[in-house]
């Protein structure tokens, strides 16, 4: 093991707890506002996944994005709601809980067996290849290549998502 | 300079630019901007006008989907590919928009009454249907996800555009499911690249013929990618959301969700599954014969239940797309499943947006609409309905035997040909149970039937309100009806013309 | 991979955490307890933070002026590896983006003139 490997599973043995705990803490906690906070860490655990996978840009867009932009409409959300104000939801179908918890549980098994059995094993196809030039740039060259079409499809989904949210937001009389 | 510096600037070889082939996708999005613009700087625009450039944006693309019938390539680089499916669901989805156009022109109001819904529902029906349009002819899973965003998220919003209780629960129920089911695709496409290295559909059909290739992440992503389209298409068990959202939905989104995202996500659904993923065919058609299967029997055992039009209608599209499905598992070593399946979605299209033409019709009649439930709907106000309103009752025949398959209506033929495809494909027990399926779904057909032609009307007559007075409704019915008749008719010419699209490039 | 490259980042992180942390000891300790009224009260006027009645729901304007902010994040993150290969995509990718940004900006006209830039 070379010592920047080292250094990758030092980072990522204080990063994975910290995620699985956080997020666990997220679903957990009574607070929403705590709640929210913790989804923050996570995502910020999450960034720090991504660059362990040699995908910086994305972790960049995980901070920018979700832990900015997302976050502070939940929070935005929260405070107005006033902390600690708790709705009580009546469950409208019985036996929920118990049949979430079994799926999940069912999930958890098929990963774990998926990895057992080795079907993440393969190796990435290219990673060096596909980074050449910085993991930015080589985003760059696909997406405004290859992609441009995505890309522009991309900026119509963005349209339709702004006027969807002046449509369901605002009513005018 | 820098030498680092220098090299950066290198030109990059840059893609081809293919303008003529997504001209129709053009012109809708072109469209839809400028009616976007209109209804920003001019918001007193009347509905007639904004309806008017929606119908000249949809003129516009289906005369360029006629300039680019013989195209047959791949463009940019792989996004979208033009052939018989593309070109076949862009005249199918155009029509079914221009359908929409004229039942939501109508509007909800009845006379005297203010339009609840706003005029944006113009511009997000266009690139709603750019979504669709682009979901039919995409051939790399990156476009195919995006398309389908741009979709759904034009008919979640569409689906909450009155402020009726009822709508804004059918536009969160669908968006919420609908969000859990998009993660389930994208998850399926992550691990698909994964295994192939590859989004694009046709690579991905090369990679699935390597022996070496990683078998069982490729069946993995393969699975939830049948989840996703799965649940788009209601099929059982992703069904569950279906009769909230179109019994809740203004009727207009509802009947065009019926008829257009079922044209687009079964388009998309053949090019996958039937073409990229055609040398899986083994592993894959079970499941899907399972869905079709439930698909069928369920959602027409549930039909019979329903006394109320629009949640009958919602259950019948699922036993429908059971139908379907009996076509995309047929498509793979039958190419004759792939025409059969996209002749089928083009007779359901205008048999469906019928139904739901004569319930928005009916439902402006009777007294105001309830906020919790949405539009009226129930059986119990299309009793006598052949006596008050001749015409409609007589549409709402052609269009409920139709949907059963009679002969000689248009979903005989769609019916005919899908069981063909189906025992050709040796899947003769599938086509067992679409039968056994089909002879349930009679029942609640014609019962509906029985209801408004040998059934005294309830209430005075008189206290019926006047349905407005814009045609727009009338001419779609007719058109709808016009349709029905002809197709049944004269099949054959459309049968060809589907034909020509079972060669999928990928 | 070189982590190497990502310390600056994490004597931030760490610099930022300490940071936060010490203020927060060091004032609990040195500063002197004394409470008014006045302290109390929001900061500069601002809005006092109350609970609002069960089952009342937040006014909406929050959710949609966030909702367009997080449009236009994703505008800008397209933007960050668009300008890293500015240069070798030439006038390609200036057309691109420009059709891009145009749609955003249509968008932007758009919420512009309903209104939904406005607070009231």
């Amino acid at each position: 093991m070379t010592s920047s490997e080292q250094a990758e599973l030092i980072v990522f043995i204080i990063l994975a707890p910290l995620a699985v705990v956080t997020a666990l803490g997220m679903v957990l906690t009574r607070n929403a506002v705590y709640s929210a906070l913790l989804l923050v860490v996570n995502f910020f655990c999450l960034a720090g996944f991504y660059v362990l996978l040699e995908a910086q840009f994305v972790a960049a867009v995980q901070v920018i994005v979700y832990a900015g932009a997302i976050m502070v409409l939940f929070l935005f959300v929260l405070m107005l709601l006033g902390i600690g104000n708790e709705v009580v939801v009546k469950e409208q179908m019985r036996g929920q809980r118990p049949a979430a918890v079994l799926l999940a549980l069912g999930l958890l098994v098929a990963i774990v067996g998926a990895l057992a059995a080795g079907v993440f094993d393969a190796e990435p196809a290219s990673l060096a290849a596909a980074n050449e030039g910085g993991n930015v740039e080589a985003i760059g060259r696909i997406l405004f290549t290859r992609y441009t079409f995505a890309f522009e499809t991309a900026g119509i989904l963005l349209v339709v998502a702004a006027v969807g949210a002046l449509v369901l937001g605002k009513r005018q009389p | 300079m820098h030498p680092l510096a220098q090299a950066t600037t290198q030109p990059l070889p840059l893609p081809e630019v293919d303008w003529r082939a997504i001209a129709p996708e053009l012109a809708l999005a072109v469209a839809g901007v400028v009616l976007l613009l209109v209804v920003a700087f001019w918001p007193r625009a009347g509905r007639g006008v904004l309806a008017g450039l929606t119908l000249a944006g949809l003129a516009a693309a289906a005369a360029l989907t006629v300039w680019n019938w013989d195209l047959e390539r791949v463009a940019f680089e792989g996004a979208v590919s033009l052939d018989g499916i593309t070109r076949y669901a862009r005249a199918v989805l155009l029509a079914v928009g221009a359908l929409a156009t004229l039942m939501v022109a109508q509007g909800d109001s009845r006379e005297g009454e203010p339009d609840d819904s706003p005029p944006e529902v113009f511009p997000l029906l266009l690139f709603a249907l750019l979504g669709m349009v682009l979901l039919a002819a995409a051939s790399d899973l990156l476009v195919v996800f995006i398309a389908l965003e741009i979709l759904s998220l034009s008919l979640y919003v569409m689906a909450g555009e009155t402020r009726r209780l009822a709508a804004q629960e059918a536009a969160m129920k669908y968006f919420l499911l609908g969000a859990f089911s998009s993660a389930f695709l994208l998850y399926g496409i992550a691990l698909c690249y994964g295994a192939t290295g590859s989004t694009n559909l046709l690579e991905i059909a090369d990679a699935t013929g390597d022996p070496t290739a990683d078998g069982t992440l490729l069946l993995a992503g393969v699975g939830l990618l049948a989840v996703g389209f799965l649940f788009k298409v209601s099929a059982v068990p992703f069904h569950m959301w279906t009769p909230d959202v179109y019994q809740g939905t203004p009727t207009p989104v509802a009947a065009f969700m019926a008829a257009a995202t079922k044209v687009a996500g079964f388009a998309v659904f053949l090019r996958v599954f039937a073409g990229a993923l055609g040398g899986l065919v083994v592993s894959w058609r079970p499941v899907i014969a399972g869905a079709a299967v439930l698909t069928m029997l369920v959602g027409a055992a549930l039909a019979v239940v329903q006394t109320d039009l629009k949640r009958m209608l919602a259950y019948s599209s699922i036993s429908h797309a059971g139908y379907l499905l009996v076509g995309v598992a047929a498509a793979a070593t039958v190419p004759a499943g792939v025409s059969a399946s996209m002749f089928y979605l083009l007779t359901y299209a205008f048999m469906v947006m019928g139904a739901f033409m004569v319930v928005q019709y009916v439902s402006r009649l009777g007294p105001p609409d309830d906020d919790a439930i949405g539009e009226r709907s129930s059986l119990e106000d299309y009793r006598g309905l052949a006596r008050r309103h001749p015409w409609a009752a007589g549409l709402l025949a052609v269009f409920m035997l139709a949907l059963t398959g009679i002969p000689p209506l248009s979903g005989f033929w769609a019916k005919y040909y899908v069981f063909l495809a189906g025992i050709e494909a040796g899947l003769t027990w599938l086509v067992v149970v679409a039968v056994i399926s089909s002879v349930i779904s009679a029942f609640f057909y014609l019962r509906v039937l029985v209801v408004a032609y040998l059934q005294e009307p309830v209430g005075d007559p008189g206290a019926e309100t006047a349905p407005g007075r814009t045609p727009a409704l009338g001419v779609a019915l007719g058109l709808a009806g016009l349709l029905t008749v002809a197709i049944g008719l004269a099949p054959e010419a459309l049968i060809a013309a589907a034909r020509s699209a079972e060669r999928i490039l990928g | 991979m070189n982590l190497g490259a990502f310390a600056p980042i994490l004597a931030m992180l760490v610099l930022a955490a300490a940071f936060a942390v010490l203020s927060i000891v060091v004032s609990a300790f040195l500063a002197p307890h004394r409470p008014t009224r006045a302290k109390y009260s929001a900061y500069e006027s601002g809005v006092e933070p109350g609970r609002l009645p069960q089952g009342e729901r937040y006014p909406v304007k929050f959710y949609l002026t966030a909702m367009l902010f997080v449009v236009f994040d994703v505008e800008v993150i397209f933007l960050y590896p668009w300008a890293v290969v500015f240069r070798q995509l030439g006038v390609f990718g200036l057309v691109q983006m420009g059709i891009f940004v145009g749609l955003i900006l249509i968008a932007y006209i758009y919420d512009w003139k309903r209104g939904g830039l406005e607070w009231d």
